[in-house]
């Protein structure tokens, strides 16, 4: 059965020439000095450590995700459930929500620029006189954009976590004398969690393109509530440092690789 | 939960995510007149704050005409992103479907290891893989190419795992009486994984499309030959002042996308709920 491993070979040999190898170049480079021939031992990540900017840019990236993925698995869960209980219109709104993942950003940039404006959409329709972009409200408006965007796609990963819980077990709680909440909180809820896991790591995985939204409305230097660790290394990149480029992006794999586990390691006690 | 109530928060939420659709038609149709009085507090600071009609007022195509016969540069753009989508789909479908197969359906030295090696990465987003891409792109001499772009993400292993998600499901006993009857590994392949496979490998295709004709941080890094540029770093550039192309380039662009979501809307769902099931 080896000559399954010729299956994979043609698309192996381009991820180890493609990914592995260049990565574990950065990973040489990350002990080394910016033109990769002096061992600096770890120097380059105490001087990432100590930066202002790196500081700022993971602090943000945390608290986004720290914000963002909590409400859109509520929201996303509680519009699951909600809709697994309508009969026709379900499946038409269920098609809507997952729009806004083939919507361009490019193509909603307008929109939002519009909406977002001092003298904009939004403060027009509330009489608010909010700099949407150029305040803390930055965040928020990445925070919504997130939403938006996702929505649909953790909606349908609900949708097949509940339809692997069989019927039989709702309609004994029923007869029971369960009601809906307690069916929610004793059957559903418990059934759901094995989904969770992934639910979690992908909303996780999509928070990134975050980056999207940020850059095509604010630029390379946006308010600093939403500068996310892609503007600073698109700015060190531009300065060519790559000796903090490449301690920062194996910061990164170490730290998203250690989340990943640590939420399996989670999910697997359950 | 019975009642009006879900159905009407169902609705609302529903109409929020389409709402930019109808947002971009109702711009394209609306004329400079129209457009500079709506828009005149943002792009001339006339004070008070933009008001947007549901619906325009004196409709036209005005807009759509001027982008076709005077905006030369954006059929360019329009034309390296249709470029690039296609190349990265054609890749990663002759790479990625016989990996998905060979992982899913073989048994080899290795492969569980494989296995987890393409889900980790698979994870990391861009910021991990800038420099280590730009370090391969500037060996082999392909920075501000299109190939620079194309080849990492042929490479993807993402659509692999989308793929090995459907490979897996197909039933062992139908490649065993298959194996019986004589069919090699390759005909089983072409025979059976394909046909059988193929709502994966179209789900796959459909997320990969979506995904890299919406292409940002890749090209901007780089690429520097503006002439070169997708779609997406060219849209923000428009200004307000020329809201009516901007508002048509944007439909044009979102078109692509919004027909291969409905066409491909089944198998989309399919794929992201392909990640979702627990082997």
């Amino acid at each position: 059965m080896r000559k399954g491993f010729f299956f994979v070979l043609p698309s192996l040999t381009g991820v180890i020439l493609f990914l592995l190898l260049p990565f574990a170049d950065v990973v040489r480079r990350s002990f080394f000095d910016v033109l990769g021939n002096a061992f600096v031992g770890l120097r380059n990540y105490q001087t990432v450590f100590q930066n202002g900017a790196f500081l700022q840019a993971a602090s943000n990236t945390l608290r986004f995700t720290a914000v963002c993925i909590p409400l859109l698995v509520t929201v996303s869960l509680a519009a699951a459930v909600l809709l697994k209980e309508q009969k026709g219109m379900g499946s038409i709104f269920k098609s809507m929500y997952l729009v806004p993942m083939a919507i361009p950003v490019a193509s909603v940039v307008l929109l939002w620029k519009l909406l977002f404006d001092r003298s904009g959409i939004l403060n027009g329709l509330f009489s608010l006189e909010i700099d949407w972009m150029n305040s803390e409200y930055a965040f928020w408006v990445l925070v919504f954009s997130y939403l938006w965007k996702n929505l649909g796609y953790d909606v349908i990963l609900w949708l097949a976590g509940l339809a692997g819980i069989a019927p039989e077990i709702y309609e004994a709680a029923r007869v029971d004398g369960a009601g809906q909440w307690r069916c929610f909180f004793s059957i559903t809820l418990p059934n759901l969690l094995p989904s969770l896991y992934t639910i979690t790591v992908l909303s996780f995985l999509n928070s990134f393109k975050a980056f999207r939204e940020a850059y095509l409305v604010a630029g390379d230097y946006p308010h600093q509530s939403m500068y996310l660790m892609q503007h600073l290394f698109n700015n060190w990149f531009r300065e060519l440092s790559l000796d903090k480029l490449a301690a920062g992006a194996v910061i990164n794999a170490a730290a998203i690789l250690l989340l990943v586990m640590l939420l399996r390691r989670a999910w697997e006690k359950e | 939960m019975k009642g009006k109530l879900p159905m009407l928060l169902l609705g609302a939420l529903a109409f929020l995510c389409c709402y930019p659709v109808l947002f971009l038609l109702t711009g394209t149709l609306m004329d400079n007149g129209e457009l500079r009085e709506a828009l005149s507090p943002v792009v001339q600071q006339s004070g008070g704050a933009v008001t947007w009609r549901l619906l325009p007022r004196y409709p036209t195509l005005q807009h759509y005409l001027e982008l076709l016969l005077d905006e030369p540069e954006f059929f360019v753009m329009f034309w390296n992103t249709v470029k690039l989508t296609a190349a990265i789909l054609a890749g990663q479908f002759l790479i990625g479907t016989p990996a998905a197969w060979g992982l899913a359906r073989f048994c080899f030295p290795l492969r569980r290891l494989l296995s987890v090696l393409y889900i980790i990465l698979m994870m990391m987003p861009f910021q991990v893989r800038m420099l280590s891409d730009y370090l391969v792109l500037d060996r082999l001499h392909l920075l501000d190419t299109h190939a620079g772009i194309i080849l990492p993400a042929v490479f993807s292993t993402f659509p692999v795992f989308i793929m090995y998600r459907f490979f897996r499901a197909i039933p062992e006993a139908i490649l065993e009486s298959a194996r019986l009857d004589g069919a090699g590994v390759l005909q089983i392949f072409f025979y059976i994984g394909l046909p059988l496979g193929a709502g994966g490998i179209v789900s796959a295709l459909v997320l990969s499309f979506l995904e890299y004709w919406n292409l940002i941080e890749q090209p901007l890094t780089f690429l520097k030959d503006k002439s070169l540029w997708p779609l997406a770093l060219y849209l923000p550039n428009i200004g307000a002042e020329k809201a009516g192309t901007a508002f048509v380039s944007s439909v044009f662009t979102l078109a692509p996308a919004v027909f291969t979501f409905l066409l491909g809307k089944d198998y989309l769902e399919q794929g992201i709920a392909a990640a979702a099931v627990k082997e």
